[in-house]
């Protein structure tokens, strides 16, 4: 949980240098987005989308060593951005502490006034679906 | 021909909307979704303060004197409407609360008693969402079918193809005047002519024309024509539904409860006049009355200088956007209302919209309730930049200016 902690954290730093500024912020959302590794192209299917986004999102689990690994992608730059926030904060970690992690950053970012109500809806449904993909990578973990 | 050289004072026109001088995200406000809804007029805006100060009565059933007043108000702006779209008389004039509901109103209560199974309603390709679903679902009851009048390369209506589909079975062609997409200014003249000619009922949506060109019912000779106030520099909540007196007069009422009736028993009710038959309730008095001003507005200025203004900023625009490396115009007609709607090779429509949004400008992205066009088109949407009256060429530079930046920022 306090890997999750201390990466919200390191966001909201970073975007406190941003001043409120929601040109730059966007910017800096859609640097990241590009940041994000590659989705492989077998996978962006109709099955790996993220339901309730008006941009199409496509994501995927996996589990190595007992750690969520989480791929994403979407077809705009923002919203690529913005899954790409989430990833950062919450790969890596256990299923038990991705179902458990309080997602906080946002607000303390300032997000919903330069997103807007459709797009929050949106980044709201990809945090339930990565928390619901945890939620059976540990079902199935259990199971081996 | 003299040309229209009567030049309007723009600056003074937007004093008159004190909306557009604010900042939006630390930027001069640059507002171009016009075609979803323009802004109010500051006459319109006074005329409902006014209306709820000084005014406010229900209409037609109170003898006290603000009554008297408000339905006084609220007729006068019936009369105005009808001068406006030269109806033969104010009782073809219907307040509803909106283009959408003109649109339903006519699906249902004239579906309900001239739709059978196998009779068959022509839509067009460029139509919103509005004038298609409400006639699904009376085609759906109804067991009728339809048929969607197809378009060229350039969003244009293919009129050949129109008449191909006009048969015995035909019973209504309700098409839009013009294309809220795409801006294509469609020859509903040529339409209504054809059906009239083989007794079919014709509905124009001009939702999107009555705030740019001079509306005259009777020479267009439809049956019945829809438009909304809030398009046209008036309140939201407002729309108009012109309907021939022989047909509102044959058709059902549409909903039922106070005003619309003349005698009321529980078993039976017969229905009041046209064209109280279809205002059951109380009807939003305040925004109507202040509607007038609306159409005084647009009457001070004029259609043609409105338009002469509007054509100016849709040709600066188009060159302007021409020469922005990887802009598509999406719909290119001959004719065009001032709505440019595009795509820029490698940059998605809605992060398009949001990074506008950032520098203070408004347009509109999405499918802009014409699934069957977007899909038709093999797009999820386009962006779209709509002008009116009040907007300016320095605008066009400013936004421009942005797209330019916004397309560096993705090259």
């Amino acid at each position: 949980m306090d890997l999750i902690k201390k990466r919200q954290e390191e966001i909201i730093e970073e975007f406190a240098l941003l001043d409120g500024d929601m040109e730059m912020a966007l910017n800096y959302i859609m640097e990241l987005g590009d940041e994000l590794s590659s989705f492989p192209e077998e996978e962006r299917i109709e099955d790996n989308i993220v339901k309730g986004c008006q941009s199409k999102v496509w994501m995927t689990a996996s589990l190595d060593q007992g750690r969520v690994k989480f791929k994403s992608d979407s077809n705009t730059a923002i919203t690529k951005g913005l899954v790409s926030l989430l990833v950062r904060v919450l790969n890596q970690s256990s299923p038990e502490d991705v179902i458990n992690a309080e997602i906080y950053f946002p607000g303390q970012i300032g997000m919903d006034r330069f997103i807007g109500t459709q797009r929050s809806n949106g980044f709201a449904a990809m945090i339930k679906q990565m928390k619901l993909y945890a939620v059976a990578l540990s079902a199935k973990d259990q199971t081996i | 021909m003299e040309a229209v050289s009567q030049k309007i004072d723009i600056e003074n026109i937007r004093k008159r909307f004190p909306v557009l001088n604010q900042e939006v995200n630390g930027k001069p406000l640059i507002y171009f979704d016009n075609a979803a809804s323009s802004q109010t007029v500051d006459s319109v805006v006074d005329s409902v303060v006014n209306f709820y100060e000084a005014d406010h009565a229900n209409i037609h059933r109170g003898i006290h004197t603000l009554a008297e007043r408000s339905t006084k108000a609220y007729e006068a702006t019936r009369e105005h409407v009808h001068k406006f779209i030269n109806s033969a008389e104010a009782d073809e004039i219907i307040f509803t609360k909106g283009t959408t509901e003109s649109i339903n109103l006519v699906a249902h209560s004239w579906g309900s008693v001239n739709l059978k199974e196998g009779d068959e309603i022509i839509l067009s390709q460029l139509e919103h969402h509005s004038n298609i679903v409400p006639w699904q679902l009376i085609a759906k009851q109804k067991g009728a079918k339809i048929k969607v009048i197809p378009i060229n390369e350039k969003g244009e209506l293919d009129l050949a193809e129109y008449k191909k589909l006009v048969n015995e079975k035909t019973k209504m062609v309700a098409v839009n005047y013009i294309s809220n997409s795409l801006g294509t200014i469609n020859p509903v003249r040529v339409i209504i002519d054809y059906a009239f000619q083989r007794g079919v009922a014709t509905l124009i949506d001009a939702a999107q024309a009555a705030p740019h060109l001079k509306i005259d019912v009777q020479d267009l000779n439809c049956d019945f024509l829809a438009f909304s106030s809030h398009k046209m520099y008036g309140p939201t909540g407002i729309g108009i539904l012109f309907g021939r007196r022989e047909l509102l007069e044959s058709i059902p009422p549409y909903q039922g409860g106070g005003e619309m009736i003349k005698d009321v028993s529980f078993e039976e009710t017969s229905y009041n006049d046209i064209p109280y038959k279809f205002e059951a309730g109380t009807p939003n008095i305040g925004d109507t009355i202040a509607f007038d001003k609306a159409m005084s507005f647009i009457e001070e200025i004029g259609y043609e200088a409105i338009q002469s203004h509007e054509n100016e900023l849709l040709d600066y625009a188009t060159n302007k956007l021409n020469q922005i490396k990887g802009f598509k115009p999406i719909g290119t007609a001959e004719k065009k209302a001032s709505v440019i709607s595009f795509l820029v090779e490698g940059v998605h429509p809605y992060d398009l919209g949001q990074l506008m949004d950032v520098k203070g400008i408004a347009v509109r992205t999405g499918h802009h309730c014409t699934q069957p066009l977007m899909d038709y088109l093999g797009i999820d949407g386009t962006v779209r930049a709509s002008f009116a009256i009040y907007n300016t060429e320095e605008e066009i530079d400013l936004f421009c200016e942005a797209l330019q930046q916004i397309v560096n920022r993705f090259s």
